[in-house]
């Protein structure tokens, strides 16, 4: 008694589907790991246009979408490059409108999760303590002060489409995440849409073998697609290390407009998809894997 | 002959001594977290972690990371959980100390991390507040880490992206509606600041030992006053490089 198969047959096909130009998206929930990098280079590759993109910290891959000029507006806590610096990127689109400008709804990592928790609990905002006598309140139209004294109201944030990469999903919809999950499951029971993409999938006996793991309930899930290697250069708790070099690669190939647009050409317009992509890295990638497991103690349901 | 050190080696241990035994401290990445490495192998090994990204550590953290998120630093964590949980139990008030780095401060403990020159009209755009924010309101005490140049250390902020003690008056804080906190040290590059209980003024309270107060205050953006038991910041012993040059093998963030 199953339910019905939410598996898309390409990264390329769920995007195209889910994702229209103009979308709200929320990416890289979880803060430095499981950031969905795979679907982000198939956005730029799409050409997608006039998006939004939500979410705490963005490591690279919000700097690396803005340059390809598919952002409209970000609504985030910081942007840049959390072991380089600066985003470059990011810097331009802002300082120069460089290859656009973008809006800003600027957060604290905080408000952002309780926008998104307003909107996954369906109320119109939540009540903090945080961001008082911050200038950020005087920016962000949706902090405001309660009418109690001591307290801001944070409205929801309700983001068209959320990408979240999964060490596991099925082809129903459940998924196991672990590690730090930073605001994964607030933006995936918050999003209209929820695609997961996954390390593995596997047969639904084994993530409902757990259900204490499993990240949402199946109904919040529109499309599941199989992107092995899907969050590279980020890490992916039992399947990959992080890239730190990737990182200071491309802060210091991006310094100018030029040697992102070469960047952009090299990295992801002239790779087909993810796994041409994974297939040139080759040992370069595969050294990032665990060399031994780290295996959890089991748990028993009976 | 005493062992050369690095300004970042000096403040990685000049951020240990802030945290005390027993501690619950919001952590962050680079320099902080090595301090915390740092105090729980020295004097508080009972202080536990909190991480925005979801993670709590009461055991040591490995060696080596360059993010909060590198799977090393999940592996023997106390919790993994979400951002949301970790920033609830920091609301609540249950953090002692909290560490942020920063772009600029200014004499009154205010961080920028938003902008330089106005939001309308930005000369520069930094990343943003992050967490930084959240700790800056929500912590019972805040420490900041940052290179110290006149262009950081300034009069005023451009815009006050982390709370301080605002424009210095007794009750600015309370009458943001803050509960409790406030800056209790930045330290820099070249030395100690902390703030005056009746002035809100940040001063010099000790100067590193390759420095001089002269040379701190020329490199200040406000006319930095010096603490009436000014003296040199206390140098890293052997033991203290030798753990964090082992909790930072590649000196990514300390050479």
């Amino acid at each position: 008694m199953s339910l019905p198969n939410k598996l898309s047959p390409s990264l390329p096909d769920a995007i195209r589907r889910l994702v229209p130009d103009g979308a709200s998206i929320a990416l890289g929930t979880a803060l430095e790991s499981l950031i969905p990098f795979a679907a982000g280079h198939e956005i730029i590759r799409q050409q997608r246009r006039d998006l939004e993109l939500i979410g705490p910290i963005s490591d690279m891959l919000f700097d690396q979408l803005i340059g390809a000029g598919c952002v409209r507006r970000v609504t985030a806590a910081w942007v840049g490059n959390v072991s380089a610096g600066l985003g470059h990127n990011y810097r331009r689109a802002v300082e120069h409108g460089v290859p656009r400008s973008v809006e800003l709804e600027e957060h604290s990592n905080f408000s952002v999760a309780l926008g998104l928790q307003a909107a996954a609990m369906g109320v119109p905002y939540l009540p903090t303590r945080t961001l008082l006598g911050s200038d950020l309140v005087r920016l962000d139209t949706r902090l405001r002060p309660a009418e109690q004294a001591g307290v801001l109201h944070v409205a929801a944030i309700e983001p068209d489409v959320a990408i979240l990469h999964v060490q596991r999903a099925d082809s129903e919809g459940h998924a196991h995440c672990w590690g730090n999950l930073g605001v994964t499951r607030e933006a995936g029971l918050a999003a209209r849409v929820v695609i997961l993409t996954a390390e593995e999938i596997v047969a639904p006996e084994l993530l409902l073998s757990d259900p204490n793991r499993i990240l949402l309930p199946p109904h919040r899930v529109s499309a599941v697609v199989a992107v092995p290697g899907g969050a590279y250069p980020s890490p992916v708790q039992g399947y990959y290390g992080r890239d730190h070099t990737a990182f200071g690669e491309y802060h210091q190939a991006t310094r100018d407009r030029d040697g992102f647009l070469n960047w952009l050409q090299h990295e992801v317009f002239e790779v087909p998809d993810h796994a041409s992509y994974l297939a040139r890295l080759g040992d370069r990638f595969s050294t990032l894997r665990p060399r031994q497991p780290r295996l959890a103690a089991p748990v028993d349901y009976a | 002959m005493p062992e050369q050190y690095s300004a970042q080696e000096l403040m990685v241990v000049a951020a240990a001594r802030e945290i005390r035994e027993d501690e619950v401290v919001f952590v962050g990445m680079r320099l902080p977290l090595l301090a915390f490495g740092l105090a729980k192998r020295t004097h508080a090994p009972h202080a536990i972690g909190l991480f925005e990204n979801g993670l709590v550590r009461d055991r040591i953290p490995p060696p080596a990371l360059y993010t909060m998120s590198d799977a090393p630093n999940v592996r023997g964590a106390a919790w993994a959980t979400g951002l949301l949980e970790v920033m609830s139990v920091l609301q609540r008030g249950d953090v002692d100390l909290g560490f942020i780095g920063g772009a600029e401060v200014d004499r009154f403990g205010n961080i920028n991390t938003t902008v330089i020159g106005s939001p309308d009209q930005p000369t520069i755009k930094l990343p943003g507040s992050g967490g930084g924010a959240d700790i800056a309101c929500l912590a019972q005490r805040l420490v900041s880490l940052m290179e110290h140049e006149p262009r950081r250390l300034r009069q005023r902020v451009d815009f006050i992206t982390s709370p301080g003690y605002g424009d210095g008056s007794p009750d600015w804080r309370a009458r943001q509606g803050l509960v409790r906190g406030g800056p209790a040290a930045v330290i820099t590059t070249l030395g100690v600041l902390r703030f005056d209980p009746s002035t809100r003024e940040a001063c010099l309270a000790s100067y590193h030992p390759f420095t001089s107060p002269e040379a701190v205050q020329a490199a200040t953006g406000w006319p930095l006053r010096l603490a009436d038991d000014l003296q040199p910041t206390a140098a890293p012993t052997a033991a203290e490089l030798r753990l964090i040059r082992e909790a930072d093998p590649h000196g990514f963030w300390t050479r």
